[in-house]
């Protein structure tokens, strides 16, 4: 019975892995069409979100079949439930790196744009940002996890400072306002998946040391 | 009656048969009123320790007993302690139903009788009250002079129950007691089991995982006769502390 349990968490762990492969396939594709202005590769992320949406309910099944037929206990617990959220998260990036497209699409109207830095700046940390946490998620590194909580806070600085920018273009160049508002939002939305990898990074955490780092409430 | 935070205390309990050393420095308080689950392969010693807890190893002649087993303070292995008196305090259920080849009402009224109560009228209430704790009343109330061996496995298993609490006791040892049977009579088993806690002191033996983390407080989980691991059932089941529980609780063992 437990050589079924472990078959079904390897199955599992493929795939989520292959989720995070899209979910930063979808992520790096919406940058470079916004930094070069590709609408068609927007259009690519859009329209692969819906696949990104059926594999989270596939996964999601996964893991509710696991807890029904094995009842897992201990670090094969541990390891469905974080999947069961982690999965949820991911599918949120997903969502979000489609909004990011769908800006990149309306800031072609007002091209030539300046991307600021500090916008590029946030785009690649978020990037790694999501990258190491799936690496830490499939090899299972708490100390990987551990050092993504840290960077959360520069994502966080440099949206403010997009937030100043922004402000700053609007009160100087008002012709473009849609463009800057583009710009803002799309800053949100790395900042909000700078939270979002933050949360699975908490789970990996979780799953190696059994401890709810989340909201800084010491558990134990 | 005195409210002790542990009703059985056991310090470095070593136990011997002939020259197997089957049980190593075991220390475990079992706290009143809980139920402390006992985990382990085949062999591991949760027997052993079970029934080390009121002398029913005594029955097997090359036992050895070192260290101390302590009931509400007093050494149980001390050559003063009268055993009879110890197992009406400490009652054990077994994991096949063992009801005596008579009615449901002599089946519990046996032990009562063996200690001298004979007057009708106690008898019947003892018969029940002690029913109604092991959740039987409802179903043989109107056939308590009929044959305790026309029941069905779980309704035996539970008029076992409720002969062990016709005495009063403090403790209940049991050793798989729903191993034998189906899940429904299982569940009502382990329903029991939460319900007796408020009246009774319980140490359960179970192969099975997932019962000992459904109905316990405490889980002690053993190997090669030593306690490997000891703590609270969610600890145990979520976080263990040891790898050597985690490897066995998640079936990586061996």
């Amino acid at each position: 019975m437990h050589i079924h349990l472990h078959r079904e968490i390897g199955t599992l762990k493929k795939k989520i892995s292959i989720m995070g492969g899209k979910v930063e396939d979808s992520l790096q594709k919406s940058i470079r069409a916004l930094t070069t202005n590709d609408v068609a590769l927007a259009e690519k992320v859009i329209a692969a979100d819906r696949e990104i949406d059926h594999f989270e309910i596939e996964i999601e099944e996964e893991c509710l079949k696991i807890l029904a037929l094995h009842q897992p206990v201990a670090v094969d617990l541990r390891f469905v439930v974080a999947i069961l959220k982690i999965n949820n998260d991911l599918e949120r990036i997903a969502d979000l790196a489609t909004n990011i497209a769908e800006r990149a699409i309306d800031i072609r109207r007002c091209h030539p744009i300046h991307i600021p830095k500090e916008l590029e700046e946030m785009a690649t940390k978020v990037q790694a940002m999501l990258k190491d946490c799936i690496d830490a998620l499939i090899n299972l590194n708490e100390l990987l996890a551990q050092d993504i909580l840290t960077r959360d806070k520069e994502i966080d600085e440099l949206h403010k400072q997009m937030y100043g920018f922004v402000e700053e273009g609007i009160r100087k160049d008002t012709e473009r306002i849609g463009c800057y508002i583009n710009l803002l939002s799309i800053s949100r939305q790395l900042e909000r998946i700078g939270d979002q990898v933050t949360n699975i990074a908490e789970d990996v955490v979780y799953l190696e040391s059994g401890q709810i780092i989340r909201h800084n409430i010491s558990g134990a | 009656m005195d409210k002790m935070e542990y009703r059985i205390i056991t310090e470095n309990l070593n136990v011997y048969y002939g020259t197997k050393h089957a049980l190593k420095d075991v220390s475990i308080k079992i706290k009143t009123n809980h139920v402390t689950a006992m985990i382990g392969p085949s062999g591991c010693g949760k027997s052993t320790y079970l029934r080390s807890l009121n002398r029913m190893n005594d029955l097997i002649e090359s036992f050895r007993p070192e260290g101390k087993v302590l009931f509400d303070g007093i050494d149980i292995y001390d050559k003063n302690i009268d055993v009879v008196s110890l197992r009406k305090k400490v009652g054990m259920i077994f994991q096949k139903s063992n009801p005596f080849p008579k009615t449901i009402y002599e089946n519990v009224v046996y032990g009562p009788r063996l200690y001298g109560i004979n007057k009708r009228n106690e008898l019947d209430i003892i018969v029940e009250k002690s029913l109604k704790q092991a959740a039987l009343w409802d179903e043989v109330k109107d056939e308590l002079h009929k044959s305790a061996l026309a029941l069905s496995g779980g309704q035996q298993q539970r008029l076992c129950i409720a002969r062990a609490l016709a005495v009063e006791p403090e403790v209940l040892l049991m050793d798989e007691p729903a191993s034998a049977l189906d899940p429904i009579a299982t569940s009502k088993i382990e329903e029991l089991i939460f319900e007796l806690k408020e009246l009774y002191t319980i140490a359960i033996v179970t192969h099975n995982m997932q019962q000992a983390a459904r109905v316990s407080d405490y889980t002690a989980f053993f190997y090669m006769g030593e306690l490997i691991e000891f703590g609270e059932t969610v600890g145990i089941f979520t976080k263990p502390g040891k790898k050597q529980t985690e490897d066995y609780i998640t079936g990586r063992f061996g």
